[in-house]
This record gives C-alpha cells, sequence and structure tokens, in this order.
C-alpha cells in the first residue's frame, strides 16, 4: 500500500463506519482491561493474554468480513471472538470457568470458539492454527464458497514450521486464506529481529504468497486495506500475507510485567501516548468535526455498560457439572467397548 | 464372499467410502499419481478426480492440520501416512488439535477424521522405519485407535472409522498388505469399534493380542495345542474403545492371560491390559499376567538381532507356558 492510496481511502471512508470501528475498540478496550482486573483479584485464573493495544487488529481485519468467513486465531483472541460476533457475556464466562461459557468453562482464555459465527477458536501451540486455517480454507475450496478464512499469528509463529508449510500448500492449491501477524515486534520478550535475519514482510516471498505491510494501530487504514485484501481473496485471488504492524501495551500475558528486561518502559509509554489506536481514531474524527469528546464519553459509557454486564453475568452463572467433563471428549460414544479408562464414578 | 488382499480390502473401503459420502477424500504424500505408498489407493484418482484425491508436499505437520482443519467444517478426511514413522512430525496436530477440539470447545467443533498408514516392523528396516506405533495415541483420550489385522477386518473397520464422528487412527501393517482372506461383499459390511474378535477358542490361557500380532499368536497356539495347551486368541481389533467386557469373559474361562504386543513395554497396550485385569479380574487369575513385546531398544537392522528383538511365536510359548505353570 502506499502512503497516498492509504490516504485517499482513509478520507473515504464514512462517518458511520467509522463510529462502528471506534465502538468496537472501546468495547474490545474495556473488555479487555475488565478481564485484567477480574484476573487480579483471581475470578480468572490460568494464562491470560491481553489484546490492549492492538484492538484496531481486531476492529479493522475482522469488521470487513462477513458471518459466513472464517476467522481463528491465537490465545491472545477473546476481543477477536467478540469482533466476529460472539457475545461477551459467553466469552467473559468462559474466562471465569462457567457453564454458560464458550467452551462451558473447559476451555478457558485461551480456547475461545464461536464456531455459529465462523470463529473457529483460539489456540494455544504457537503455529499450531496456520494448520487448522489451511483446512478451513481447504473445505471452503472443497465446496466452492466464496467465503474467506483469516488466520491471525503472532510474530513469533513465522518461525515455526507450520507457518511454511501452511503457506506454501495454500499456494499451490490457491486457497482462500489470509496470513495476518499481528507483528506487535515481541514474542513474550523476544524482539522479533533478534530471531529472524529477515524482515517480517520477506517471510512469504519463498512460497510465492504476496505480502502487504499494514498500520496496525491506525484502524481506518487497517479496516480500509483489509477490506480490499478481502475482496481480493474473495475472487480468488490466493493465500495473502499481511505484516499488520501493532504493539502490545500490557505485559505478554498477565503473569508479565508492563515493561522490563525485553523493552524499555520509555518504549511502551512512547507507544501508549503516541500510538494508542483509541484516541488516534477519536482524534481524526476530532479534527475533521465528525465527533465531540462528549459523544466519546457517551459511546465509553455505553461500552462500559455492556461489559459491566458480562461480568455480572460471569460472576453469578454457575459452575459446570463434574459431569460435563466427558461430555464432548468424544463426539460419538460407541456402544460397544470401553473409552475411559479412569475408572472414576462420577 | 470373496477372497482378496488386505491390501484391496482397504481399496474397497476407501472407494465405498468415498462414493457415499461426497464430504469423504484422501490426502497424503504419494496418493494420487503413484497410486500410494503401497498401492492402497489404486485407481482412486482416476475415480474421484484430485480434488478428493490429493497429493501432498513432504509435510507431515502441515497437512495433518490441514484434514484437522477440514474436519472442523465438516468435511471427512482420511489423511494417510505413507508410514507411522512419519506421523511424530505431526502429533502436534494429533494430540494438540484433533484430539482435543471436541472438549475444548464445549463440543461446538469436532474432528472426524480418519487418519490411517501402516505401523510397526516389516523387515530389516532399521529403527527409524520399524516401531510400533499404537502406544503413543493410545494415550491421549479424544482419538480413537484401530488395528485391523486380516483383510476382513481391514474393510469393515475402515468403513466404520470413516463414519465414525471423532478422529479414528487407523493403524495398518506393511507385513499384511499381501495377506489374502475372505472377505464379506456389501457396502453395509460394517465391523463396530471396541468389539474384539476370538481367533480361536481354547480353555487354558488367553493370549490377548492385536494387529499383525495375532497371525504370531495363532501359530504360538497351534504349537501349545501339540503340547497340549488349548488358547483363546483374542483379537482385541480396536484399542479405543476397547472391548474389556471380551477380555474378562476370556480369563474368567482360562484364569490366565499373556498379553502381546509389537510394541515396547514401558506404558503399552500389554500394560493396559495388564492393569485392567488386576482391577477387575484379580479374583479370576491363578498366575500372574505376562507380557510378550518387543525388546527394549530401538530395532536393530541386523536380521539375526532383529528377529530377536521382535516378539515371537517362541517367546509366546514359553509364556504361555510359565503362566501354566508347565
Ligand atoms: C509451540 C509453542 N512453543 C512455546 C509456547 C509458549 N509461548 C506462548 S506465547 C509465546 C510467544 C509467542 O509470540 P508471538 O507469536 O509473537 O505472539 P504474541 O504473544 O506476541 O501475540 C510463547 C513462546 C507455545 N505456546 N507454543
Ligand atoms: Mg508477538
Amino acid at each position: 500500500m502506499s502512503e497516498l492510496s492509504k490516504k485517499t481511502r482513509k478520507n473515504s471512508l464514512d462517518k458511520e463506519k467509522m463510529i462502528e470501528l471506534l465502538k468496537r475498540m472501546l468495547l474490545y478496550r474495556r473488555f479487555e482491561e475488565k478481564a485484567g482486573e477480574s484476573y487480579a483479584i483471581g475470578k480468572i485464573g490460568g494464562f491470560c493474554h491481553l489484546h490492549i493495544g492492538q484492538e484496531a487488529v481486531a476492529a479493522g481485519c475482522i469488521a470487513p468480513l462477513r458471518k459466513e468467513d472464517y476467522v481463528i486465531g491465537t490465545y491472545r483472541e477473546h476481543t477477536q471472538a467478540l469482533a466476529k460476533g460472539v457475545a461477551p457475556e459467553a466469552v467473559m464466562a468462559e474466562l471465569y470457568g462457567k457453564a454458560p461459557g464458550t467452551s462451558g468453562g473447559l476451555g478457558g482464555s485461551m480456547h475461545i470458539f464461536g464456531s455459529d459465527v465462523g470463529f473457529m477458536g483460539g489456540h494455544g501451540i504457537v503455529g499450531g492454527q496456520l494448520a487448522l486455517a489451511l483446512g478451513i480454507a481447504w473445505g471452503i475450496h472443497y465446496r466452492g464458497g466464496d467465503q474467506v478464512c483469516v488466520c491471525f499469528l503472532g510474530d513469533a509463529a513465522v518461525n515455526q514450521g507450520a507457518f511454511h508449510e501452511s503457506l506454501n500448500m495454500a499456494a499451490i492449491w490457491n486457497l482462500p486464506v489470509i496470513y495476518a501477524v499481528e507483528n506487535n515486534a515481541y514474542g513474550m520478550g523476544t524482539k522479533f529481529s533478534r530471531v529472524s535475519e529477515t524482515e517480517m514482510s520477506q517471510k512469504s516471498a519463498s512460497h510465492g504468497v504476496p505480502a502487504r505491510i499494514i498500520d496496525g494501530q491506525d484502524v481506518v487504514s487497517t479496516y480500509t486495506d483489509f477490506t480490499e485484501i478481502v475482496e481480493e481473496v474473495r475472487q480468488g485471488a490466493g493465500p495473502q500475507f499481511v505484516d499488520v504492524q501493532c504493539y502490545r501495551f500490557k505485559g505478554h500475558s498477565m503473569s508479565d510485567p508492563v515493561s522490563g528486561t525485553y523493552r524499555s518502559k520509555k518504549e511502551v509509554e512512547d507507544k501508549t501516548e503516541n500510538a494508542d489506536p483509541i484516541t488516534t481514531l477519536a482524534d481524526q474524527m476530532f479534527d475533521s468535526a465528525l465527533l465531540t469528546p462528549e459523544e466519546l464519553k457517551e459511546m465509553d459509557m455505553e461500552a462500559r455498560e455492556i461489559i459491566r454486564r458480562a461480568e455480572a453475568f460471569a460472576e453469578s452463572a454457575p459452575e459446570p457439572d463434574t459431569k460435563s467433563l466427558y461430555d464432548n471428549v468424544y463426539s460419538e460414544i460407541n456402544p460397544n467397548g470401553r473409552l475411559f479408562f479412569d475408572g472414576r464414578v462420577i | 464372499m470373496a477372497e482378496i488382499t488386505y491390501r484391496d480390502a482397504l481399496n474397497q473401503a476407501l472407494v465405498e467410502e468415498m462414493e457415499r459420502d461426497e464430504s469423504v477424500f484422501l490426502l497424503g504424500e504419494e496418493v494420487a499419481e503413484y497410486d500410494g505408498a503401497y498401492k492402497v489407493s489404486k485407481g482412486l484418482l482416476e475415480r474421484f478426480g484430485d480434488k478428493r484425491v490429493v497429493d501432498t508436499p513432504i509435510s507431515e505437520l502441515g497437512f495433518t492440520g490441514l484434514g484437522v482443519g477440514a474436519a472442523m467444517v465438516g468435511l471427512r478426511p482420511v489423511v494417510e501416512f505413507m508410514t507411522f514413522n512419519f506421523s511424530f512430525l505431526a502429533i502436534d496436530q494429533l494430540i494438540n488439535s484433533a484430539a482435543k477440539m471436541g472438549s475444548m470447545s464445549g463440543g461446538q467443533v469436532t474432528a472426524p477424521m480418519v487418519l490411517r498408514g501402516p505401523s510397526g516392523a516389516a523387515l530389516q528396516l532399521g529403527s527409524q522405519h520399524s516401531q510400533a506405533c499404537e502406544a503413543w495415541y493410545l494415550h491421549a483420550p479424544g482419538l480413537k485407535v484401530v488395528t485391523p489385522g486380516t483383510p476382513a477386518d481391514a474393510k469393515g473397520l475402515l468403513k466404520t472409522a470413516i463414519r465414525d464422528n471423532d478422529p479414528v487412527v487407523f493403524m495398518e501393517s506393511e507385513l499384511l498388505y499381501n495377506l489374502k482372506g475372505e472377505v464379506p461383499d456389501g457396502e453395509e459390511f460394517l465391523i463396530p469399534l471396541g468389539v474384539a474378535d476370538l481367533k480361536r477358542e481354547g480353555g487354558d490361557v488367553s493370549i490377548i493380542t492385536h494387529g499383525q500380532m495375532i497371525h504370531v499368536a495363532l501359530r504360538a497356539a497351534d504349537q501349545l495345542a501339540k503340547k497340549g495347551l488349548e488358547a483363546d486368541v483374542l483379537d482385541l481389533r480396536s484399542l479405543r474403545p476397547l472391548d474389556v467386557e471380551s477380555i474378562l469373559e476370556s480369563v474368567a474361562k482360562t484364569n490366565r492371560a499373556v498379553c502381546l504386543e509389537e510394541g515396547w513395554s514401558y506404558g503399552g497396550v500389554g500394560a493396559q491390559v495388564t492393569s485392567i485385569l488386576m482391577e477387575e479380574a484379580f479374583d479370576d487369575l491363578d498366575a500372574p499376567v505376562l507380557r510378550v513385546t518387543q525388546a527394549d531398544v530401538p530395532m536393530p537392522y541386523n536380521k539375526r538381532l532383529e528377529a530377536w528383538a521382535k516378539p515371537n511365536v517362541a517367546r509366546l510359548v514359553e509364556a504361555c507356558e510359565k503362566v501354566c505353570y508347565v
């Protein structure tokens, strides 16, 4: 994308769409802040990876999709699930490990699913979802549909074999999959440049998969660029690789400090002050008189209220039954033979 | 009823199930243009085209993940491993994706698929190409594991595995592909998972085994008979689900059991069966349960040492005599 084409499209985005993107990002930010709070007081357990700072990626890459399109992601997927249309109550209840959670409380933060809206899960093995995305895209191709599959991955995942196997096969079969790297520059505490000799945008070249760079802190350009990419893929352009450059404002997970030995406090402060995707959009809209501070405040109150209700729902939701543990290990219990050997009686 | 090879029985199962259900497709290395490394998929490309019979690059992790992903959106892939030795490159997708999908998604997403190919030793292929792999996959709830030992079982079980709604690890054997046997006709010839087959009936000792080893067990039973000992030879056929009832029934009759398997002993199939017998048939037992397995070494190339390392008729006969105190 040239700077110029980015600007023209930026201006062409209408007010309504900008407001929608702003509302989405506010919702995602407030959701993750609440998750962080609940984690701190022990309501949420395990690993919990927040998306704070990267909201423009969820909003900008997923808003251009249709319901029938697929999204698959990593363990940093709460807001992507919301973006694809999973209810905040169900996601929060899953984080709380409760029965009405998306996986009945058995999945947790890293495994949010919403198959009815095409959200094919959060996956916890770095690179694992890349191979699954290939199969989802194969399914579209097999049935001759015009959906697309967006596969999110972190920058660190491009060093996995699964990345290269997936891109190669997607390329030889021209599958409708968009590899969207949430390039937040770090895999845990490892800066990308320390573990890769080449730039991110070169990673797909040997597979013949076209690469693009998107400013993932700017939701308007992310949305406009992604809309274009999605349409191309829908029309048969085959797999695409997108380096969505973004920044994580919080630690890798809840147990990780925001800054530390691997990145300076100053670096994080600079980014939070100058590259917050929500402030960036709000400022753009203030400048063009498309938004007033009062309206922003109102939208924020609305987002907070939705999250408050989601949290209240999760808090009061029942715990899953012990019996439910065994319900979905197999989807078919064969009439003959034994499948479980633990000898436990419930 | 026709006499056909184990290979052709598998081929028939694939053809029939692909004819019956459009969502079934086969993918793997050399399955299409080359007709399969062991010719199991002979003629399928011509019949079904390259969308349903798919040659993949040598990327086990990637194409197994493709299978799981396709199953997640409603297809029924049959993934062929050239041999199960190479499935270890894909074990992440088997254990972390396929086996856990139903549970971690709260039943929203499942992975109905078959992962098939030969497992176990052939002849003098050395350590990386000679190993029984069932124990690796039996360990994980969420997977089903099936090991046909005859042409009829190969066909009937593969058809059932393809129709099953969970990921089924289906282990064939290089040494069996040319084996001939009677196979019932008819598209609805299905053998349910979780039903063992009593291959030979005797009253003195139960030989509990599966897969290729049933033929070792039957030869041992012949020798034992000459020595006056009659053995039950129980072919488990499917290891998960496991036909515990038939195991207990046989041991209730014989009061003695020897588990025979091709793989290593630590954490193997026999270890599980022995544990079940301790827990559920303790009062029936007149002797400790013994196991006959591969030696605890990587499979050697040297012909004599390879034969020594494998479980064989002589070792099985000796173990049976020992539990019968003769
Ligand atoms: C195969 C594998 N190895 C290691 C880990 C532990 N781990 C979890 S996240 C992570 C860093 C991944 O970074 P990146 O892909 O950049 O994604 P980000 O967390 O920045 O979103 C690591 C090493 C894992 N989950 N899976
Ligand atoms: Mg990263």
